[in-house]
């Protein structure tokens, strides 16, 4: 160690002459620093002036070598050499400024620097100084001694400093959380109430609130519940960027706070604008070239669409080149693609797209098609249908039958059992578009969309009977909404699980959140994380969700459903991971067999999750079917959640 | 929605025939694809709240469940019936007019946009033109990429296009496809 150190401190010892030199300009620099080192230069200064003139020579030679080093490590062996004055008496330790001078005689400084100051003249400083014993120079001795007393009153100070500081961090913390995280007083309140809102203040407040809330043990407000710094914040946010009480409280419901504010946030601003080439007419790869030429700027949307553009800007107003008016491609938010990608239509399929305009999902399903087939467009508000039907001649769509009707209406014109697929983008709040429409913001209420969600289902339950359980490829109905409320979307999805012989699958989407499971105090079927949900600050694209069930069977059952359709989870998950033709067949097929089976024998379910299709004599075995399912029921949710706990585990092991 | 009766047909194939000549064979007798059948079926025309529309079988077939009030479109419209009783062939046939079209015209990329206005086509703004157009015949207008961007009626043949002026009229405008923005109400 010592043998380093004064290896080390080679340099270093031969610093302090020059120092001399440099000792007014350092030291006016050093004095605004710090005074303990500035004198502890002067020690130096002192102690050098001790030195033999031979000494001095090599330290100049030395130095000169290295300044800068030299200062660096001057300043901090200052430092330390002040705090070791005051701690330890005659040794050296670490970097002492009597390492400058005792390179030669580490070894000997800790004990015996006393005693051959008189015969090394590389000494430590340090023990010269503390210990006025040694004189080498009566001049120095009485510095030394006004010096010492100087640099102890120094260095006190210079703890006291300290600690006032690290007590002021504490207190500023402290401070700092009290004037902003001390929630406004009702007085302060009523102040603010009655001028226009302090923009400012208000942000500064969230920005505040936001963070206690994010580790609320450690740096709550004083005196301040939970619920009180969520209720400020609440209505902070509310007046800062104009949304109405309910859906603030709605939307914390649904975030953390954190991300509450990067989702407000995204609101402000608009998604970018993305268009969708009419593969009917052109490819994408055409269509970017001619709009490149046009002085559109753009690229692929993402990988996981072959037909989207996003454009970032435009010479020309993109919805009115000639390109657009020739059909070759549609301006549609990226998040309108989904639903349509989950439907993944097939060719000569019939479809209903039960709320149609303007057209852009109709048109890109005709496209899917390849204009074979037949899709049914229904849209209920007449001024609403002009759009879809321009849009539907613009793209080239031919295999379009346009109808004016009540969704809820559909399955009594059309029929019931008749479609292979529906698409049901149903009307809601569209509290996921905020950033395409503001007044969302502030028009609407729990009852607005309590009367939406009914709607809904009342929509989806028609939706569902319109659809063939039967159909050779299809049997599929997918739900979307441009809504992030949990009462329009699970819920609306879990009502038709209990309400009809339906089940989730996999959207196909392989990106965006789960649904969820749970929420509040609703409990769903444990399916509905099939689901997808999408955010404006997450994916960058409009809030969005989108569910694809598929009919398990034609009849309308009312309580069995239950029932069946969680016998049939374990079952059908399986295949309905695959290619849904494929599976299709395959479940088909066992499904035909025991239907002559059962309806032969008029026999209960012998197996969970075989659904009965005997249409004879149905209610005693209906009833048979409903006590022991129930129990069954309650078995298999059990069961489901026991294994998911179990991997849980395995999983919490795994990773320690 | 019902089929056309004597009348009504006669005038619209007469209308049609101006723009495609003898290809009327074609659109009349062309195998359709639409429908969830896998069979070709065939086109017709229906009639219905004044509009024709051209509409393959097994569509027309399905759709017989949807009320009058509530029918809106079926397949392509072709045209409308004006309150006076005559026959306009409307934009949204302009997929089945150029596919067929015997006399085409192709418009330089500056007057592209006077058309799409609705502006008459001028002589300055031909670029190409087929043969043997004779005055009053149906003439369907592309961009030069070959892109449809409507139709009109010849006002001169294509020996006089030659000798005039480049602000004459060739073409009178009837429709293009500006009127998908400027005229969404009417269509």
């Amino acid at each position: 160690m010592v043998l380093t150190r004064s290896k080390k401190r080679v340099a270093k010892s031969q610093t302090p002459p020059l120092k001399r030199a440099e000792k007014p300009q350092a030291l006016a620099l050093k004095r605004k620093a710090e005074k303990p080192q500035a004198l502890a230069l002067k020690k130096g200064g002192a102690k050098s002036q001790k030195t033999p003139p031979l000494k001095k020579q090599k330290k100049e030679v030395v130095v000169e070598e290295d300044p800068s080093e030299d200062d660096d490590e001057e300043v901090s062996d200052d430092a330390a050499a002040s705090t070791d004055v005051e701690s330890d008496d005659g040794e050296e330790e670490g970097l002492g400024s009597s390492g400058f001078f005792s390179d030669d005689d580490g070894e000997e400084n800790d004990d015996d620097g006393e005693e051959l100051l008189g015969d090394d003249f590389l000494e430590g400083s340090g023990d010269e100084e503390e210990h006025s014993d040694s004189g080498s120079g009566s001049d120095s001795d009485s510095d030394e001694g006004d010096i010492e007393k100087e640099s102890k009153l120094i260095d006190e100070e210079e703890a006291k400093e300290e600690e006032d500081a690290k007590a002021e961090l504490l207190d500023f913390n402290k401070e700092a959380g009290d004037d902003a995280f001390r929630l406004p007083t009702e007085e302060e309140l009523e102040e603010e109430a009655r001028g226009p809102p302090d923009l400012p203040l208000l942000q500064s407040r969230i920005k505040e609130i936001v963070r206690a809330l994010s580790n609320f043990s450690v740096l709550r407000p004083n005196g301040a519940s939970r619920k009180d710094c969520v209720e400020q914040l609440k209505s902070d946010i509310a007046s800062y960027y104009g949304y109405n009480s309910f859906l603030i409280g709605a939307l914390f419901e649904l975030f953390p706070p954190v991300e509450l504010m990067e989702l407000v946030e995204a609101f402000e601003k608009q998604r970018p604008t993305s268009i969708r080439t009419n593969t009917l007419k052109t490819r994408r790869r055409d269509l970017a070239d001619v709009l490149l030429n046009r002085g559109v700027n753009l690229d692929p949307l993402s990988k996981w669409s072959k037909v989207g553009l996003v454009v970032y800007d435009s010479q020309v107003p993109i919805g009115a080149t000639p390109e657009y008016l020739s059909g070759f491609y549609m301006l549609q938010g990226a998040s309108s693609f989904l639903p349509v990608m989950a439907l993944a239509p097939q060719e000569n399929e019939r479809i209903v797209d039960v709320a149609a305009a303007p057209g852009g999902k109709t048109t890109y399903v005709a496209a899917l098609m390849k204009n074979t087939g037949l899709i049914f467009a229904n849209e209920m508000k007449v001024p609403r249908l002009k759009s879809l039907t321009a849009n539907l001649h613009r793209m080239g769509v031919t295999n379009t039958i346009v109808c004016n009707y009540d969704g809820r209406e559909l399955p009594k014109v059309l029929g019931e059992k008749s479609v292979d697929r529906v698409l049901l983008d149903a009307p809601c709040s569209g509290t996921g578009v905020i950033s395409k429409d503001e007044s969302v913001k502030v028009s609407k209420s729990l009852e607005e969309i309590k009367k939406f969600a009914h709607l809904q289902k009342q929509l989806l339950l028609a939706a569902i009977d319109m659809v063939d359980a039967t159909s050779k490829t299809g049997g599929f109905i997918v739900y979307s909404t441009c809504s992030l409320m949990v009462a329009e979307n699970e819920a609306v999805i879990d009502y038709a699980l209990k309400k009809r012989s339906v089940q989730l699958v996999k959207t196909g989407l392989d990106f965006g959140q789960d649904g969820f499971v749970r929420f509040r105090e609703h409990r769903f079927h444990p399916s509905l994380n099939k689901t997808k949900r999408f955010y404006p600050h997450v994916h960058n694209m409009d809030g969005f969700f989108v569910a694809k069930l598929k009919k398990m069977s034609n009849m309308k059952q009312a309580s069995e459903d239950d029932d069946e359709a969680l016998g049939t989870v374990d079952e059908a998950d399986v295949p309905s991971d695959d290619d849904e033709a494929e599976a299709m067949e395959e479940m088909e097929k066992p499904k035909k067999t025991k239907e002559s089976k059962e309806g032969l024998a008029k026999s209960k379910e012998s197996k969970k999750g075989k659904k009965s299709k005997s249409k004879k004599g149905e209610d005693p075995p209906k009833i048979k079917k409903q006590r022991k399912n129930r129990t069954e029921m309650r078995m298999e949710i059990s069961q489901a959640r026991e294994e998911k706990r179990k991997a849980m585990r395995e999983k919490s092991k795994e990773k320690q | 929605m019902r089929p056309l009766d004597e009348n009504e047909t006669t005038v619209v194939f007469e209308k049609i025939f101006k723009f495609v000549g003898n290809n009327l064979k074609n659109i009349v007798e062309n195998p359709s694809h639409e429908g969830p059948e896998p069979e070709a079926g065939r086109y017709c025309f229906r009639l219905q709240r004044n509009r024709v529309f051209y509409v393959s079988e097994s569509l027309v077939k399905r759709a017989t469940n949807i009320s009058r009030k509530n029918l809106v479109s079926l397949g392509t419209c072709i045209g409308k019936y004006t309150h006076a009783g005559s026959f306009h062939l409307t934009i949204m046939s302009l997929n089945l007019l150029a596919a067929n079209a015997k006399h085409k015209v192709w418009l330089k990329p500056t007057s592209e946009m006077s058309f799409l206005y609705g502006n008459h086509v001028l002589k300055g703004g031909l670029g190409r033109i087929t043969d043997s157009i004779v005055p009053g015949d149906g003439v369907v207008v592309f961009s030069m990429s070959d892109v449809p961007l409507g139709f009109g009626i010849a006002a001169k043949s294509t020996q006089d296009c030659r000798k005039l002026d480049p602000n004459g009229i060739v073409v009178l405008h009837q429709a293009d496809i500006g009127e998908y923005l400027r005229d969404e109400d009417e269509l």
